[in-house]
């Protein structure tokens, strides 16, 4: 293996194995026992049929979102609208799912199609503020995040009608559940939605390495300046970026709709999925393969961490601030590099002396 | 109810929740200023949320009554700054996406507050405070006929806050270190080749921005909501930001845009009861701070330039 593969793979398993470290020393100022706490996180992971099926559940949006930060990533823009996104897509889908009667290979698509252009249209804004009025991206997906909130509210409160906090349940035809993957697993509520996230990766993996587009917007990623010399559009490479971010974004919605929670709900505030997203993202390294990993990865902390509260009396909490310290350690992986340089310097000085 | 009648009500409800914009927004200021991105203001207010509702919680039970709220946001100071190192160290130091950082510690911020309130109360939220920082009515001002609307039902900390926008005015343009902060977050190189320590100066920017947060944040949560929970501070944060931006990253600008946007917020919460605005549908007004951020960005208001080295770790003898 060469040194930047190595160094790609190390990052990310130093900085996991440092967010727990963090973890652990918080649970011990808290009072608690991290032995008991690890183990009963564990155990809410994946120590159950059931555990796996929670984990994989919870893993699905996080993969959808996951990849939209990471293909904007990909392609030299960050996208933090995505948890706006992300609501933008449930409300859409939620809206065809109670609203329409079709048969299933009509009706599920549709959903999923609905929460895919919804939430591209939201992405556009963004996007088309940058290229065209060089706006940084990162602040206009914030205000948006905030407008979506609010807007999804007000849709369902006065377009879809929504009594007592929480709208109708979608239809069967439209929905991801599946009988058959809860019962294997002590009924969860594990749905198909998982299998559409793998193949969401693989589509994504397709777009970025083996298309001529992805190529483009790579290379734009890497450097503007030579892209627009080759000939390419930057701004519409830019453009194009932010709106299939947002469809990733905006199917991240349609699994909560469509699959786990058949509906949605009243929010004061936001889901997580699009900030986890970008967690998701920087640990997987925005591929395909890392996404899913730190997808199920972090929904498993999610999903174990109810349980450490439960079995340990530890506020699941605890995984927020573990989740959170793994970031800043990915993100500082300058520091790391630096230390690991260092380290091997002075070993091959030795060797030299010798 | 004639004009100047909603004017009474209006006025000092969107002063109470300007207050922590501005405050906040000075704060943003300081740190980008100085060249650093801070997103996460969000969560330093979250901690200065939590410090503040904590500190008086204890200290009033300690029997210091009326003054701990007060005596609560030096602390929130202390701590937002304390705090803000989670920001400074990586972002200077270790190089890392300022941006990336703030998202992460806006995640630290709620999921530390929150588990520190459950290891203290065995709860999830806190109990409300007995003593909050009260609405008052100036004495004498309040008796001004039209003018009282800014001196009825007022709490002292909104005065604080618009006196701290003409110092940190006064600090930033008008002093020495206004000057090194300013270079050091237009053009490093060229201030560290004047001897100015880049380094020192972005932590103090940094820092700053983590007391003003943490005032911010105790400052909402002991005058507006008055306990503490995970939905204390939802957006208040990015809000300042919105501010700073639309302020120009001019503290003036943001005490302008702050109190414009705290105007928006009250009457989006409490239009319901008034004429005229009952008609306009609440969401317009919870939207309009954000949507005109976005207008503002796009040149619509006016051209807004964000300090040229904002977000780019500076790396000593690269160019």
């Amino acid at each position: 293996m060469n040194k930047l593969n190595f160094n790609r793979l190390l990052i990310p398993l130093l900085s996991i194995l440092m967010g727990l470290l963090v973890g652990a020393i918080v649970m011990l100022i808290g009072g608690y026992d991290p032995i008991r706490g690890f183990s009963s996180l564990f155990d809410g992971m994946v120590g159950s049929p059931y555990a796996i099926g929670e984990t994989l559940r919870a893993a699905a949006p996080l993969i959808f979102s996951g990849l939209a930060v990471a293909f904007a990533f990909r392609t030299g823009l960050f996208n933090i609208g995505v948890e706006g996104q992300v609501l933008i897509g449930w409300v859409a889908a939620v809206y065809v799912g109670i609203n329409f009667d079709l048969p299933m290979f009509i009706h599920l698509p549709l959903a999923l199609l609905a929460a895919m252009f919804a939430a591209a249209a939201w992405a556009f804004v963004p996007g088309f503020l940058k290229a065209k009025f060089h706006v940084h991206e990162v602040i206009t997906s914030i205000m948006m995040n905030y407008i979506a909130l609010y807007t999804t509210n007000a849709i369902l409160r006065s377009v879809i009608g929504v009594t007592n906090e929480r709208t109708e349940s979608i239809n069967d035809s439209a929905s991801l559940a599946s009988p058959w993957l809860q019962e294997m697993t002590q009924f969860s509520r594990l749905h198909w939605g998982v299998l559409v996230a793998v193949l969401a990766a693989i589509v994504y993996y397709y777009i970025l390495q083996r298309t001529t587009l992805g190529y483009e917007l790579r290379a734009v990623g890497f450097n503007k300046h030579a892209s627009q010399y080759a000939g390419m559009s930057v701004n519409r490479n830019i453009i194009l970026s932010f709106v299939i971010s947002g469809m990733f974004a905006g199917l991240a919605g349609a699994m909560e709709g469509l699959g786990t929670f058949n509906g949605m709900t009243l929010s004061a505030s936001f889901t997580g999925v699009g900030f986890d997203g970008i967690a998701v993202a920087l640990l997987g390294a925005n591929t395909a393969v890392g996404v899913v990993l730190a997808a199920i990865l972090f929904a498993g902390l999610n999903i174990g961490g109810l349980a450490m509260q439960l079995g340990a009396n530890i506020p699941s909490e605890l995984v927020k601030v573990i989740i959170a310290a793994i970031v800043i350690f990915v993100a500082s992986g300058y520091a790391f590099n630096y230390v690991i340089d260092k380290f091997k310097g002075n070993r091959k000085k030795g060797v030299e002396k010798k | 109810m004639s004009f100047l009648e909603v004017l009474y009500i209006v006025v000092p409800v969107a002063l109470a929740y300007a207050t922590p914009l501005i405050i906040a927004a000075l704060g943003g200021i300081f740190s980008e200023r100085s060249g650093v991105v801070n997103i996460a203001l969000e969560g330093i207010m979250v901690i200065g949320a939590a410090t503040g509702i904590i500190t008086t919680l204890t200290l009033t039970s300690m029997g210091l009554g009326g003054l701990s709220p007060w005596i609560s946001l030096l602390v929130a100071m202390v701590v937002g700054a304390l705090f803000s190192l989670f920001l400074a160290v990586p972002a200077i130091l270790w190089r890392a996406d300022q941006t990336v950082l703030g998202v992460a510690i806006n995640m630290l911020a709620i999921g530390l507050a929150i588990f520190v309130v459950r290891v203290l109360y065995n709860k999830g939220q806190t109990d409300f405070i007995e003593y909050r920082i009260a609405k008052e009515n100036v004495p004498i001002l309040s008796d001004i006929p039209v003018l009282r609307m800014f001196f009825i039902n007022v709490q002292y900390t909104s005065f604080i806050a618009i006196i701290l926008a003409f110092v940190v005015w006064f600090v930033i343009f008008k002093t020495p270190f206004g000057l090194r902060l300013r270079s050091v977050g237009e053009h490093p190189m060229a201030a560290d080749t004047m001897g100015i320590n880049v380094t020192k100066m972005r932590f103090m920017g940094v820092m700053l921005s983590g007391a003003f947060g943490g005032l911010a944040g105790a400052v909402y949560a002991v005058t507006v909501t008055t306990n503490f929970s995970g939905t204390t501070i939802v957006g208040q944060g990015f809000l300042a930001i919105a501010a700073m931006i639309f302020g120009k990253w001019n503290p003036l600008g943001a005490l302008g845009a702050g109190l414009f946007f705290g105007f928006a917020q009250a009457l989006s919460i409490i239009g319901s009861n008034l004429p005229v605005i009952s008609n306009v549908p609440q969401v317009l007004l919870l939207i309009a701070p954000y949507a005109l951020t976005i207008l503002a960005l796009a040149g619509v208001v006016g051209r807004a330039d964000a300090p040229k080295s904002v977000g780019i770790p500076y790396i000593k003898g690269k160019r």
